[in-house]
């Protein structure tokens, strides 16, 4: 069965922001924040807590649903794939994504979206982020 | 800028909020960091004005791998010391460098004053004054929080404060850099209380492509799992540096009660563990790193009756829980949080703002100084008695407290009693009396803190005393630490980034060094920053140390004055050698335009 990425013990968090760089790194080529699929925040400041804004993984993706154009397929275990080429750039996923975990890129016009391919995970030095295997519903 | 053969500056005159952008070639031999500072406040200071003068620049600067590589996470602030009237150089973490790499400034220079108190947004594609005058009052979190509240960006921002010290002027007034971090030492807050410079936010969200992702990764897992897998740094993470509480104290090197002793009997109840076990509640790390040494301790204050508490938080440290702490004679871990906390909100450095508080304890109790003047009975080990005392000595209540402000050399100078006002050339001592390798470390080093050269490191490591080798050994340091800092790196991972791994990481984001270039990039550094030290008229001879270093024992039994001062005189001859070497790649005059064209 497919894994998927749970943001499992964000208590654990200590704001290093290594799972964006290395979602940066490995999937976008790039050094920037703005470019990771997975967005890890404070809320209250840095006295707040931490919390991590990435893909859940639906069953049943509104972003998918939302897609005018077929850029967004099922991925096996939850979540969804994205094919660029058919991506019109529309942000529609974007706004249908009420967990609000699909983020854009302005630099190329098209949806920042978590292929579930664990680098963030793999590099977490807190294992706060953890690869499961996906539940069958 | 990275993977561009130029550094990409930003001036902002506060005076009439104009900027200008320039691409300085000039500077690449310089590295980033504290090299590019160094070279960029030697351009813009002023060495016959004050070091509030509005005309004095600010500079701050980020490394050369800045953010790409683990544990490289600190700007460097440069600026005319306000505490010392000579260099003034500090380092913090936080994002602030992350921030400033990503909206893409590789230094920001800030002159002038602004007639009206702001603060000053930086982005990418924006650069703004904004008004802060309901701020101007406001301490340092809530100063944080209002602009926090204001300002898009979370995430990927950086908010820099002062609080009311720094407004006040207090010569050792502190920056808060994201509520945990400072740029604490040599007084940076009231340099931009002088400017009426609240805070300053910057956010980064600018596209930078890698060139050569496979090589650049290669090297960044490497470095990441020396991190991360291996007791390199497991230390930092675990208890943090307040475990040297309890070796320090048991070696006989913590300094105590103004130095009286260096051994604190209670030691035990404010240790590392005692922290650990009674107050510490998160852990937390600068943004890049991987560790997490920044400690958040927490106590519960009961304000009032009626079971009415409030949890206070602050992150602590060996050298906040030293002058906070043993320095005063302070016996809670409980009343250090207190403590510190209350030094936050002024926006003081705490070891300054400790070690002047042990002076002015030691005058009041030998009388040359009144109730009067302190307004409260200042007693070794009473924390509400110094909870007081922080807040009249960030306002400036009274001419004595405002004499205080200025520092414990200036204020001994008036009052009496300099040969136990524990500041070496004006800088407050650090928190260890371990040897002639942290005296004539901070004595010699370019700003007099313990991490110019780690003298104190040397103390502890050098196993038979040989003082011709220590002083060979803390100039190599020094130099050294010129390179490193132009990174930024974080000097817990020294042990990390060895020299090739410096070049491993640099030369996979474009550059193109070798080991000599280093060694050369080191010295020019260096000679930069005793240039400038020259030029604001510090003259080593004339430092003279407190009588106090050579009364009290230390780690290494009782200190020699003569051995120090022959040190010194050693240190200083070796140093005149270095400046007369010649650089292979500057000329002679080191004029810009001529740098550049010798090219590199």
């Amino acid at each position: 069965m497919a894994k998927v990425l749970r943001a499992a013990e964000m208590n654990k968090c200590i704001g290093c922001f290594t799972c964006m760089n290395i979602c940066s790194i490995v999937n976008r080529q790039n050094h920037s924040l703005t470019k990771s699929a997975i967005k890890v925040r404070t809320s209250g400041g840095m006295t707040g807590h931490f919390v991590a804004i990435v893909c859940i993984a639906c069953q049943d993706p509104a972003c998918m649903e939302a897609c005018p154009s077929g850029a967004l397929t099922k991925r096996p275990g939850g979540g969804v794939l994205l094919q660029t080429d058919k991506c019109i750039g529309c942000h529609k996923c974007e706004k249908a994504c009420i967990m609000q975990s699909v983020f854009f890129d302005d630099e190329t016009q098209k949806p920042i979206i978590c292929r579930h391919c664990g680098s963030c995970a793999r590099f977490c030095p807190h294992q706060c982020l953890v690869m499961e295997e996906a539940e069958e519903i | 800028m990275i993977y561009e053969k130029y550094m990409r500056i930003l001036y902002v005159d506060l005076s009439t909020g104009k900027i200008r952008i320039e691409k300085r070639e000039d500077l690449m031999p310089y590295l980033g960091g504290v090299g590019i500072a160094a070279k960029l406040l030697e351009e813009t200071m002023h060495a016959d004005l004050d070091a509030l003068d509005p005309s004095q620049p600010i500079v701050f600067a980020i490394g050369a791998g800045t953010w790409m590589f683990p544990v490289l996470t600190k700007t460097v602030a440069m600026f005319r010391s306000p505490l010392t009237n000579e260099l003034g150089e500090s380092y913090a973490g936080g994002r602030l460098a992350m921030t400033l790499f990503m909206a893409g400034y590789d230094a920001v220079v800030l002159t002038g004053k602004s007639t009206k108190p702001v603060y000053l947004q930086v982005s990418s594609n924006d650069v703004q004054l904004k008004d802060a005058r309901a701020m101007w009052g406001l301490q340092s979190e809530a100063t944080g929080q209002a602009i926090r509240d204001r300002q898009t960006g979370g995430g990927k921002r950086s908010i820099i404060r002062i609080g009311p010290a720094g407004e006040n002027k207090v010569a050792f007034a502190s920056v808060c850099v994201d509520s945990y971090r400072h740029f604490g030492r040599l007084g940076l807050g009231a340099v931009m209380g002088s400017k009426n410079l609240k805070a300053m936010t910057v956010i980064g969200d600018r596209s930078i492509h890698i060139k050569d992702t496979q090589k650049y990764f290669k090297v960044y897992q490497q470095i990441f799992k020396k991190c991360t897998s291996t007791d390199m740094m497991a230390k930092y993470h675990d208890a943090g540096t307040p475990i040297n509480i309890a070796s320090l104290n048991a070696a006989g090197a913590l300094p105590t009660l103004n130095l009286q002793t260096a051994t604190f009997e209670q030691g035990d109840q404010i240790s590392g563990e005692a922290f650990a076990k009674k107050n510490l509640v998160r852990k937390l790390a600068c943004t890049g790193c991987p560790v997490g040494c920044i400690h958040i301790g927490m106590f519960r204050r009961e304000f009032d009756k009626g079971h009415e508490y409030e949890a206070i938080s602050v992150s602590y440290d060996y050298e906040l829980i030293f002058a906070l702490g043993s320095f005063l004679g302070i016996q809670s871990s409980d009343e250090i949080i207190a403590l510190i906390d209350e030094v936050e909100e002024a926006g003081m450095d705490a070891m300054s703002c400790g070690v002047c508080l042990g002076w002015a304890t030691e005058a009041f109790s030998n009388g040359l100084i009144t109730e009067e003047q302190t307004l409260v009975k200042l007693t070794f080990g009473d924390a509400n008695s110094y909870l007081q005392a922080i807040r009249y000595l960030a306002h400036g209540k009274n001419k004595f407290y405002r004499d205080l402000g200025c520092g414990s050399q200036h204020a001994s100078l008036i009052y009496g009693g300099s040969e136990y006002a524990m500041q070496i050339a004006g800088n407050e001592m650090p928190g260890y009396h371990s040897g002639y390798g942290a005296l004539v470390g901070a004595a010699v080093g370019a700003r007099h803190s313990h991490l110019c050269n780690g003298g104190y490191s040397i103390d502890q490591s050098m196993k038979e005393f040989d003082e011709t080798a220590m002083v060979d050994k803390i100039l190599n340091e020094e130099v050294e630490r010129c390179m490193t800092n132009s990174l930024i790196m974080c000097l817990f991972a020294r042990k990390v980034y060895d020299r090739q791994t410096i070049l491993d990481s640099l030369n996979s984001v474009g550059w193109d060094l070798t080991d000599q270039d280093l060694t050369d990039i080191s010295k020019r550094i260096y000679r930069t920053k005793l240039r400038i030290k020259n030029a604001y008229g510090f003259r080593q001879k004339a430092v003279k140390l407190p009588k106090r270093f050579f009364e009290t024992p230390s780690m290494h039994g009782m200190l020699d004055e003569k051995t120090a001062q022959r040190m010194i005189k050693d240190y200083v001859a070796k140093t005149e050698a270095l400046v007369l070497e010649p650089d292979p790649v500057l000329t002679k005059s080191e004029k810009p335009a001529e740098a550049a064209a010798a090219g590199k």
